[in-house]
């Protein structure tokens, strides 16, 4: 066969024909992620877009003087405050909780886990609403409670346990896949070598879930900061008291303080900017770690 | 470290309550940890509402969940949440669809974005949201002419609703689309099938489990959700006041056994929508 017989055969140039290409005209793909963009707008961008707007429509003047009003700065403080106690006791217990139950198969393995999981279920205003009933006035410890002089609900105590609670399955369920992949090959390893097993959890599990309990610890923080149904329960939200960030967005609202919701919306916003770039990284740097649903 | 403890050597005259009490003593410091934080921080609080719910009695349980403003706060939020993740359903495996199947520009971004649902508070959500579905915000104004009012309506906790949901349908959706193999739908199309006859027939029953998966996961979420909903809502009772509000306001003013009562609703709900949901997976399973 000579070389102008395969090319006469050939099309002269251009694109292998794709099964189907003369039915699907080529606008479907074109309409279709218009469609797709639209909708994301409306839902996701537009709203996304006009928190930073009406923060700075006028310059960046009404934020900095709102960034001097000491109940933004106090409930600035009380989030990262109760941020900077939930996600490290969230993170021991997942990192526990992972541990226990990764890599080991009994019986109730699988109600365990989906116990651990509850929280995400359950509604976070249900969640406060448990809070109140067992530390409040009439709850079960309300009693002795008053009576050693103990406030917990309407106070910092609750809003901590509430962010606990609905922060709580985050950093087991990044780490238990992760740990199952690893094997017990390296760990065992260590054993044998002589490691005793605090020096083969920090050595050799440590640096090989990294990236996952990093994602783990991210996503707890994001919901630990900008909780509002569980914490704003528990909390009786008193200004520049009980006032969490996201509590003072919607006081500030309500109280047609439009800028200053704003003002603190923009730094939840930002926080929330931060959280998804991070998460791109760390999917990367797991190499096509998927995206899974929280 | 499970096994350990099951590995000390016990004499066999033991009772199933020595061989527990053995088990809890011998358990391992992560164990330990594990339960002790679940109890303090999961059981406890879910035990005080169990028995503040017992203590109410049938009749008067009954009379509070069943009464009208809480039968009109399951209908606002039951309805629409599962309105909202339906509208999420379509869409969502729109999006999916396009992020999986089509490459344009800044499609990186826009899939990064999908998760923003997830990262940003719900509060700022809710003020966000209310303000450009206001009658003269960007996109209120839109639809203001035509006397449709969005925020502070039904129509705006709807929305809310949607705008939480739509991460769990696209994210349970999107690795299954990029797991299909495009062999079948190749086949379809070369035996003559059409382009919608390819979707409904091909496409469409391999991806069907994943995104009632997806609705579900949506669905659960829409019905708890109360940041967003709360600021986007006008609250009036009979109209969009939804249960979780409802929860809220009960405990507002000291009605302890009222705000258990709603709350033991959602919760049974929850629950039954875990169930559910794992029952779909189940039944997916069978593709695999």
């Amino acid at each position: 066969m000579t070389n102008s017989v395969i090319d006469a055969s050939l099309p002269p140039s251009g694109p292998i024909p794709q099964p189907g290409d003369a039915r699907t005209k080529s606008w479907v793909p074109a309409v279709l992620i218009g469609v797709a963009i639209l909708f994301l707008g409306f839902v996701l961008y537009i709203p996304a877009i006009n928190v930073f707007y009406q923060a700075f429509h006028k310059g960046i003047g009404p934020f900095l003087k709102n960034l001097k009003e000491p109940n933004f700065l106090h409930a600035i403080q009380m989030t990262l405050a109760l941020a900077a106690i939930a996600v490290p006791l969230n993170t021991i217990f997942g990192l526990a909780t992972a541990w226990a139950l990764a890599r080991k198969r009994f019986r109730g393995r699988t109600l365990l886990l989906s116990i651990i999981d509850l929280p995400f279920a359950i509604s976070p205003v249900v969640a406060g609403l448990m809070i109140v009933l067992l530390y409040g006035r009439n709850g079960w410890f309300g009693g002795w409670l008053q009576a050693h002089n103990i406030n917990i609900v309407f106070a910092f105590p609750a809003m901590l346990l509430a962010t606990i609670f609905v922060s709580m399955p985050f950093v087991a369920r990044e780490v238990i896949p992760v740990l199952e992949e690893e094997g017990l090959d390296q760990e065992e390893a260590a054993y044998t070598l002589g490691a005793n097993p605090w020096q083969t959890f920090w050595r050799v599990t440590v640096p090989n879930i990294r990236w996952g309990l990093l994602y783990g610890i991210l996503l707890t923080n994001a919901r630990a900061m900008g909780e509002f149904g569980a914490v704003s329960v528990v909390s009786g939200n008193i200004a520049g008291k009980t006032q969490s960030l996201p509590l003072y967005v919607e006081e500030a609202y309500k109280g047609y303080e439009t800028e200053a919701a704003y003002s603190a919306a923009v730094l939840l916003a930002l926080l929330a900017v931060v959280t998804l770039v991070v998460k791109e990284v760390l999917e990367q740097r797991t190499g096509g770690y998927r995206k899974k649903v929280h | 470290m499970a096994a350990s403890s099951q590995q000390i050597s016990r004499s066999p005259g033991d009772s199933p309550w020595q061989v527990f009490l053995h088990s809890l003593i011998h358990m391992p410091w992560t164990w330990r940890i594990m339960l002790g934080y679940l109890a303090v921080m999961l059981f406890l609080p879910t035990a005080a509402m169990l028995t503040k719910a017992s203590g109410i009695g049938l009749a008067e349980f009954w009379r509070i969940a069943t009464s009208p403003i809480a039968l009109s706060t399951y209908d606002v939020t039951f309805t629409t949440s599962l309105i909202a993740a339906l509208i999420d359903g379509v869409f969502g495996v729109l999006v999916a669809w396009v992020l999986v199947r089509y490459d344009f520009p800044l499609k990186r971004f826009i899939d990064a974005s999908i998760d923003l649902p997830f990262a940003l508070p719900t509060a700022v959500a809710g003020l966000t949201l209310a303000t450009v579905y206001s009658e003269n915000g960007w996109i209120g104004s839109l639809f203001a002419p035509f006397g449709i009012k969005i925020a502070f309506t039904r129509l705006g906790v709807g929305i809310a609703m949607m705008f939480i949901s739509l991460p769990f349908v696209v994210r349970t959706v999107q690795p299954v689309l990029m797991q299909m193999e495009r062999e079948t739908e190749e086949a379809a199309w070369s035996l003559g099938a059409s382009a919608l006859e390819t979707f409904w027939r091909v496409l469409l029953p391999p991806l069907f489990p994943a995104i009632l998966t997806g609705v579900a996961l949506g669905f659960s979420r829409a019905v708890g959700e109360y940041g967003s909903t709360v600021i986007v809502s006008s609250n009036t009772p009979f109209k969009d006041l939804i249960a979780p509000i409802l929860i809220f306001q009960r405990l507002e003013q000291y009605d302890y056994a009222g705000a258990t009562v709603i709350g033991m609703v959602l919760l049974i709900l929850s629950l039954l929508m875990l169930l559910v949901i794992n029952f779909i997976q189940a039944w997916g399973k069978r593709y695999d």
